[in-house]
């Protein structure tokens, strides 16, 4: 299959590319930019005038529910709404039933997704066994079955000492190790930000110093075992703050921020909206400011959807008894430009966040278009606006808070490995 | 999303009371005067009238109670409601049905009115979301967010002995940080014109940024006393020790605890209220409880008024 792509505004933060110019597809790969190759005929043409290609989204985290939770989602449901986002690589994290802790689940979640033929799924391999912080798993083991990364992704941080142990042992590899800092007893069953809405609400808190704390932790450990780290979810001020100084020391140190918590706040939960029960909690409209601020100035690296679809049992209930979460691959573009038009940046700024940028946090070959490189691109209209609603997410939940807002980015078409996975007429 | 204060309808009428917060003046008023109507009433010979004649209200109580459930089917009966208690706590949900299951089968046997107790914070806000338009909720307690109820009754007997509330000093005391009653009480308060509210307790009971609501912060009783006209004691519950809010009850008693000498650096003539039941020798003595300056009694009395204004407004049977 050879494909031709024509007059897109093709736009590649990798290379610096932001002008108008043809790909050229042929094998799965990317064989020319601008000029057709000599002998190119092609079997397809996309026009995509007016439309920006660029490489395909890289998420780095997105909840696929498989292994054993297919009640709220499937492989193939999210598979095919990860495509519908423009989401051609992403990494899930192992809090499935039971965990990515083995070998034989990796390969099968592996096989099995390769065999759907859409995006390339990264599993994220359980640092502990059984993800419960007391017994190292078998990395190098998890990592030939196809983990690239390790981590304990919901904020159940094992002990200090446990977790020096599984630094050391991922850098003897130079495998890169994910948390979310969250430390668990300053937690217990807080469900909002410790602050001014759940004071008036009267919810269970999770404070900042919980996430300070264990960042706190987390530095020091990789300052003393030199292993990579990579900050999940960070959601307050003073977090910024701690990684930005880790950063300035020279520490191997990254981070991501959700879509969720550039753009809401504790103000969003308003009359107890569960769609808005996530962990980290959405905090202070300050802690927000400093997070566009973190991504713009760089200390945060990477924007990822925090993709976790939920059935709507499972919010229809009690805010403090509602499952966390929100489902969010299908936002993961419209709301990263949302961010990046309102803080005016050039398209190249913004594409980077969810491209170049998280590829090389995940390690993988992806999130840019060079001659040679694999044809997984996305062709989107900018100026195109769409109104968030249960029947235009293809994701099998439908919790998000933002229902019923219009946001820009219309994804036109996803390809992987040069094949047409999402196609949309106008 | 739910932007629109779920409790009133489009025309800022009353539809389900589940917060005092946002609550308009005249609405607090409204129910307040119609109260003063009712305490009549249960004084007369006859303690009834036919406002809610065949009319069904369901006392949904998903977190045990005695008291606040008596007072809402004695006010049911009052007004010839028919009155259905049902203790979920030990019975639908124990089998796993859900919170929404339970009213949607209670719905469907015609309840006109769902009284609801709830453990867990929203919970009246999610059903009032989910009922049919006719059906009324009155939230008595979800989680530690609010007991409107009680608010309004500790409203109206603060009016009965205090006339005016735009010249008080009001101090709330004890676990603010997990009571519900405190929260209504200070949103009442504020929004009734009380020019100054405090609450008197240790960091470790008082929840995050609690200034935002409106009050002055104060840890200190002989401070925090001064020169006010109503105090009003909240409940103490044993597992503060276990959570460590405190170290124990006698040192609580001892810097917290409400005893006629520190009664008597409040004003002369200040009232003492709890919305109960008492832990006596924990968060108020004896001697306090049973005094002069009590009206304790009192309140339980216009709980029930309050409690028929408060549905008879809801049925659209105002009298």
């Amino acid at each position: 299959m050879k494909i031709h792509i024509k007059n897109g505004r093709l736009v590649d933060p990798k290379n610096a590319v932001d002008t108008v110019q043809d790909v050229f597809i042929a094998a799965g790969k990317v064989v020319a930019i601008g000029t057709a190759p000599g002998d190119f005929h092609a079997n397809r043409v996309i026009d995509a005038n007016s439309l920006v290609v660029c490489p395909g989204f890289v998420d780095l985290s997105v909840r696929l529910r498989e292994p054993g939770l297919e009640y709220k989602a499937t492989l193939e449901s999210e598979m095919n709404a990860a495509v519908a986002g423009g989401v051609t690589s992403f990494a899930c994290p192992p809090d499935t039933d039971p965990p990515l802790d083995e070998p034989g689940l990796v390969e099968m979640l592996k096989h099995r997704a390769k065999n759907l033929n859409q995006a390339n799924v990264y599993p994220i391999g359980a640092l502990t066994q059984g993800l419960q912080g007391k017994r190292l798993t078998e990395m190098a083991e998890l990592n030939d079955a196809g983990c690239v990364v390790f981590g304990q992704p919901d904020g159940l941080l094992p002990d200090l000492r446990v977790l020096m142990q599984a630094m050391n042992y991922a850098a003897t590899f130079n495998f890169s190790v994910w948390l979310r800092p969250q430390e668990i007893n300053l937690t217990n069953h807080g469900v909002a930000h410790d602050g001014e809405v759940a004071t008036r609400l009267g919810l269970p808190t999770v404070p900042v110093c919980a996430e300070t704390i264990a960042l706190s932790n987390i530095i020091l450990l990789a300052q003393e075992t030199g292993v990579r780290v990579h900050i999940c979810r960070v959601s307050s001020a003073e977090g910024i703050m701690m990684i930005s100084a880790a950063k300035q020391q020279g520490l191997p140190i990254t981070c991501d921020v959700t879509i969720n918590h550039i753009h809401l706040s504790e103000m969003d939960i308003g009359f107890f909206d569960s769609n808005c029960h996530m962990m980290p909690p959405l905090r202070s409209a300050n802690d927000r400011e400093a997070l566009r601020k973190g991504l713009f100035d760089g200390v945060i690296d990477a924007i990822c959807s925090d993709h976790a679809p939920v059935d709507e049992d499972a919010k229809l209930l009690p805010f403090g008894q509602s499952e966390m979460g929100a489902m969010g691959v299908e936002l993961l573009l419209p709301l990263t430009l949302k961010w990046g038009m309102e803080m005016n940046l050039p398209m190249i700024e913004i594409l980077a966040k969810i491209t170049y940028e998280p590829a090389q946090i995940l390690g993988v070959a992806a999130g840019h278009l060079s001659v040679g490189s694999a044809a997984d691109l996305c062709i989107f209209d900018p100026e195109y606006y769409w109104q968030v609603t249960p029947s235009a997410i293809l994701s099998q939940g439908k919790n998000t808070p933002f229902l019923g807002m219009e946001l820009p980015g219309g994804i036109r078409y996803t390809l992987v490995n040069g094949h047409v996975v999402y196609g949309k007429s106008v | 999303m739910i932007n629109r204060n779920p409790q009133l309808n489009e025309n800022g009428v009353l539809q389900h009371l589940l917060t005092t917060e946002g609550l308009p003046v005249s609405v607090l008023l409204q129910i307040l005067d119609t109260a003063e109507s009712f305490v009549g009433v249960t004084e007369r010979d006859v303690k009834k009238i036919p406002l809610l004649r065949g009319k069904s209200i369901f006392n949904l109580f998903f977190e045990s109670s005695t008291r606040t459930r008596t007072t809402f089917e004695i006010a049911a009966k009052r007004l010839s409601a028919d009155v259905i208690n049902l203790n979920v706590a030990v019975s639908a949900q124990t089998k796993g049905e859900t919170l929404l299951d339970t009213v949607d089968n209670l719905s469907a046997m015609n309840a006109d009115m769902f009284v609801v107790r709830h453990m867990q914070s929203g919970a009246a806000h999610l059903i009032a979301n989910h009922v049919q338009s006719d059906i009324h909720v009155i939230n008595a307690g979800d989680g530690r967010h609010a007991h409107p109820t009680q608010a309004l009754l500790d409203m109206f007997t603060i009016r009965r002995y205090k006339r005016d509330f735009h010249n008080l000093r009001v101090a709330i005391i004890g676990d603010i940080l997990h009571s519900r009653v405190a929260r209504s009480q200070i949103h009442a308060l504020t929004t009734l014109g009380v020019p100054e509210v405090r609450v008197i307790a240790p960091k470790t009971l008082l929840p995050r940024m609690v200034e935002r609501l409106g009050v002055h912060i104060y840890h200190d009783m002989a401070k925090g006393l001064k020169n006010i006209d109503v105090l009003m004691m909240l409940r103490l519950q044993k597992e503060r020790m276990q959570t460590a809010n405190l170290p124990s009850f006698e040192e609580y008693f001892k810097y917290y605890g409400l005893t006629p000498e520190k009664l008597s650096l409040a004003r002369p003539d200040a009232i003492v209220m709890h919305p109960g039941p008492m832990n006596r020798g924990v968060e108020i003595d004896s001697g306090v409880a049973d005094g002069k300056q009590s009206v304790i009694l009192p309140q339980v009395k216009f709980g029930i008024a309050v409690r028929m204004a408060v549905m008879s407004i809801l049925a659209g049977n105002q009298a």
